[in-house]
């Protein structure tokens, strides 16, 4: 991914190695936050906005400190506890200065704050060794590709509810067979890029 | 190792020393309580209470926004503490209940086209839930499934019921039913509510003028549930004792069942009721709202003020009631006889309504002993005048006041004087042997039967028009007939002959005869000339009519002057809904704003009164809904015949013997056994706006 262009880092990302269907990782909100196209929304927003912030703060984090110091292995806690750290920051600086954005955001800031989702994507732009600006566009697309799975995935769900679900199979059930459907359809984007 | 830990360290630190940063510079004051609140929720930011996570349903709860029992995912006892940060009592708080407002239940199937969904929001999203009936509940309980509490259940007939006990308002059945049947509401909203066109009711319902759910207590009944029977009544009237025994019951007269055969006698099933309670010896309690300081004056103690007084106390008011006869009751008591309504249950009654913490002044008159000038000055935030129709109208005629010539209202009131009061025990009402009372309403069948208990030997009504025409109730027509009352028809007295001593001696009438119908459909009797004939009489009674006595209006030197009348002598409201006088505190309703009408009527008008002045008193709009139902028929409930009806004999009323009941006052008209009440209520089709239920039909 290193020698691929803006734009095909953006395609990649957002559906060949989406982070929610081919990747697999955050299936926890995708399950929790889809069944009404409104919480959809707002945790896609959500999660965009953390894990730009997230993917550049854990790559200066890992090329400034963990390199040099030949401290790698210790790449995931050191993520963890700086991805925590700043999604509690942001929640705390949204507050004060800007109260609108809070208010649509507030509930799915402490949801994201040990989402794997955000975690996964900071370590797949290391692994893939990305520089800062191409890890910056590739977190960005990640995100962008949660958001579309998510909405997709609630529109998906809000229509199953006028449909003639066998009892056994309500719900969640439902819901996972839904979301590998969805996956088997994005597994078409496989090769693309 | 080393580097690693100081890393470590180093991050940990830094992390750590930015928050700590970040929570001084961007700390925003939050009020401590919200922190409270919120630790008491479920912490399950699951959103089901309607607000983006735990921490905002804090916020609103502190806010006042939301209710302590906002969270949808804890139990009753965080509720509580919650309240109890709040500093509110969760005892004294009127407490948010869900019902439901449709009874239709498994009669969905008959209404909706069901294609294997299984929810209440898809049914309603794809078709509308609609076949024939727009409103009903489509049965497939996404309320119930809503409910965390386990307060709701899909009842027997297939329509959600309610746990009272459980359900803690939290008001999420409310959001989800797509057909908006479940409402949370305080026990004061449901007492406040007036029946509307988009509401779901039986014709029975729409019909009754004091507008009870029928169609509940009659299920009640069914199932057994007397107190729930008589709770579900005292909604919408307190003075089921008396209604039971006098009520003429028009809500029969549209009731589906009576399309096809007879009516449900609703009336008895709701005599049965009111007697379990009495006779099990205790009130049942009455829930009354948190006090709200706010003071109100009821003037008459008959049905409409008693009704007027029982719903503001009810809502929480300070009422004081002042009336100018002795005892409680009015018409029913000082008009109504003895053996329609015994005293002693009409006592027990109004003991029940005095009981939840209304005062009663009695003996004193407005006009006489008092003004509403007087009561505005002791603080009174409110008036209510329930003044009736005592001043009888008179004929007009020749000798009219000769002696032996009585007025109904003042006959009846001295007789009951005399039965009643120790103090009247030596003013005997004269008693003649050939009686004659003209009029052809309840105050002259009351009047002849009332003689014929006393003894008159010979006892006849003279009515200007048939007996078709008789504005009596029907069974009391029947009952003047059994007991021997004569009558004569189209006959309009012209005269009243005396002796020399001034005593009446006879009475002069024209005979009539049906003329054209005028604009109303009626064939208006015209006299035939020369048919001038003379009956012989000893003692007469007029009871043609009754207006208010409005004197208190000259006595007054203050404001009372300012209160407009109507050409009737009634007090004017525009809005007969609103009941609102022409001075804008003074509220009306019953007899005194409409003239001599039904003691139902009048309890129906006492509580919109009660509505309006709760209103008033709060500061809030009067004005009521434009969709307000008013006595009116909502058409789509209105059938012309009724399918699949197998006929089934109404129960019939028990009553004394002829012989026996002439002899004395003990009530005539008897209670109907408990098997019959339940066969009764078993005829009931549990009516909705558009459905029944096919299976007792
Ligand atoms: C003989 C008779 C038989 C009836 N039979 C039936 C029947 O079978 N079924 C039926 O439904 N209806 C019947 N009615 C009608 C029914 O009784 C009345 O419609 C009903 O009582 C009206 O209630 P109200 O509260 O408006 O007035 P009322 O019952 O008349 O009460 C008015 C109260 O105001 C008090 N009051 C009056 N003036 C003053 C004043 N200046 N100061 C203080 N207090 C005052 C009176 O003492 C009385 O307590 C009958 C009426 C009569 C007269
Ligand atoms: S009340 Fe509403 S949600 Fe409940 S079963 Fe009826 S239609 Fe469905
Ligand atoms: S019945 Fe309705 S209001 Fe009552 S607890 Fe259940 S969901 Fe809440
Ligand atoms: S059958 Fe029952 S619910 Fe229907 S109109 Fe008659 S009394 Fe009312």
């Amino acid at each position: 991914m290193s020698e691929m262009g803006y734009f095909s880092i953006i395609i990649s990302t957002i559906f060949v190695n989406n982070i929610l269907l081919a990747k697999f990782l955050g299936q926890c909100p995708f399950l929790g936050t889809s069944k009404k196209m409104e919480t959809a929304v707002g945790m896609a927003m959500a999660v965009i906005f953390v894990l730009v912030l997230a993917g550049s703060i854990t790559w200066v984090i890992y090329h400034l400190f963990l390199v040099p110091f030949d401290l790698v292995y210790l790449r995931t806690i050191a993520f963890i506890l700086v991805i925590a750290s700043l999604v509690q920051f942001v929640e705390l600086f949204l507050k004060k200065s800007i109260p609108a954005l809070y208010a649509g955001l507030g509930i799915f800031l402490p949801l994201i704050t040990t989402n794997c989702a955000v975690l996964g994507a900071c370590v797949i732009n290391i692994d893939e060794e990305l520089g800062f600006m191409k890890s910056l566009v590739s977190s960005f697309g990640f995100a962008v590709g949660f958001g579309v799975a998510l909405i997709l995935f609630a529109g998906v769900r809000e229509r199953i509810t006028l449909a003639r679900v066998p009892k056994p199979l309500q719900d969640t059930s439902i819901g996972l067979v839904t979301a590998g459907i969805i996956a088997l359809a994005f597994f078409s984007f496989k090769g693309m890029v | 190792m080393l580097t690693a830990l100081l890393f470590m360290l180093g991050l940990g630190a830094t992390c750590g020393l930015m928050l700590s940063v970040a929570s001084k510079v961007f700390y925003v004051y939050e009020d401590p309580r919200i922190a409270e609140v919120e630790s008491f929720m479920a912490a399950a930011n699951c959103a089901g209470c309607g607000y983006t996570g735990c921490s905002a349903a804090a916020v609103a709860v502190v806010a006042g926004e939301a209710p302590p029992s906002v969270c949808v995912v804890a139990d009753a006892e965080a509720a509580a503490n919650i309240a109890a940060v709040m500093g509110v009592d969760p005892g004294t708080a009127e407490p948010l209940l869900s019902y439901n407002t449709c009874t239709g239940g498994d009669r969905a199937a008959d209404k909706y086209y069901y294609m294997g969904i299984n929810s209440c929001q898809a049914l309603a999203t794809l078709y509308g839930g609609k076949h024939e009936c727009p409103v009903g509940c489509l049965g497939l309980g996404d309320c119930v499934r809503a409910c965390v509490f386990d307060a709701l259940k899909i009842g027997p007939h297939g329509y959600p019921v309610v746990d009272e006990m459980k359900c803690v308002g939290c008001g999420a059945c409310e959001k989800v039913c797509p057909k908006d049947i479940m409402e949370i509401k305080t026990m004061s909203q449901k007492l406040l509510h007036l029946n509307q066109y988009d509401d779901r009711i039986a014709p029975c319902q729409q019909t009754c003028p004091a507008e009870i759910d029928i169609p509940r207590y009659i299920c009640q009944i069914k199932n057994g549930d007397y107190e729930g029977a008589v709770n579900t009544i005292r909604e919408r009237n307190p003075l089921m004792l008396s209604c039971g025994r006098v009520c003429p019951h028009p809500c029969e007269d549209k009731c589906r069942r009576g399309i096809e055969d007879e009516a449900v006698s609703i009336n008895q099933l709701k005599r049965f009721v009111a007697d379990y309670e009495m006779n099990s010896g205790r009130h049942l309690p009455v829930s009354v709202a948190p006090s709200t300081g706010k003071k109100v004056a009821v003037i008459g103690g008959g049905p409409a003020g008693l009704s007027c007084a029982f719903f503001l106390r009810r809502l929480g008011h300070d009422v004081t009631i002042f009336d100018a006869m002795p005892k409680l009751g009015g018409m029913i008591r000082y008009g109504i006889p003895e053996y329609r309504l015994p005293k002693e249950v009409l006592a027990w009654e109004t003991d029940g309504i005095l009981n939840i913490g209304i005062e009663h002044k009695p003996n004193v008159m407005l006009g006489r002993d008092f003004d509403i000038g007087s009561l505005v000055a002791s603080g009174y935030d409110a008036v209510f005048l329930g003044i009736g129709a005592w001043k009888d109208y008179t004929l007009g005629v020749e000798g009219e006041n000769l002696g032996g010539c009585y007025t109904g209202i003042i006959f009846l009131t001295n007789f009951a004087l005399w039965q009643q009061e120790d103090g009247a025990r030596d003013r005997q009402p004269f008693v003649g042997n050939k009686c004659v009372v003209i009029g052809g309403g309840n105050t002259a069948i009351d009047c002849v039967r009332t003689l014929i208990r006393l003894g008159a030997e010979e006892v006849s009504i003279v009515y200007r028009r048939t007996r078709k025409e008789m504005p009596a109730n029907e069974v009391e027509i029947v009952a003047a007939e059994h007991e021997g009352v004569k009558f004569t028809f189209l006959a309009a007295p012209t005269r009243v002959i005396g002796d020399e001593e001034g005593n009446v001696t006879g009475l002069e009438y024209l005979k009539m005869e049906l003329g054209e119908p005028d604009a109303s459909g009626r064939r208006r009797p015209v006299p035939i000339e020369g048919s001038e004939t003379i009956m012989e009489i000893d003692m007469l009674i007029t009871a043609i009519g009754q207006g208010p006595d409005v004197f208190f209006k000259d006595e007054s030197k203050r404001l009372d002057k300012d209160l407009n009348l109507t050409r009737w002598d009634t007090i004017d409201c525009e809005d007969p809904v609103a009941l609102q006088s022409s001075i804008p505190y003074i509220f009306t309703g019953g007899d005194s704003a409409t003239g001599a009408d039904l003691v139902v009527s009048a309890i129906g008008a006492g509580r919109r009164a009660a509505r309006s002045i709760h209103l008033y008193i709060t500061g809030e709009e009067i004005t009521p809904p434009d969709k307000t139902l008013f006595t009116n028929n909502i058409p789509v409930s209105i059938f012309d015949s009724v399918e699949g009806i197998e006929k089934s004999a109404r129960t019939k009323m028990p009553e004394l013997p002829v012989e026996d009941r002439i002899k004395s006052f003990v009530e005539a008209d008897l209670v109907i056994s408990e098997e019959e009440a339940l066969y009764e209520s078993d005829r009931c089709l549990q009516c909705c706006l558009t459905c029944y239920n096919k299976d007792v039909a």
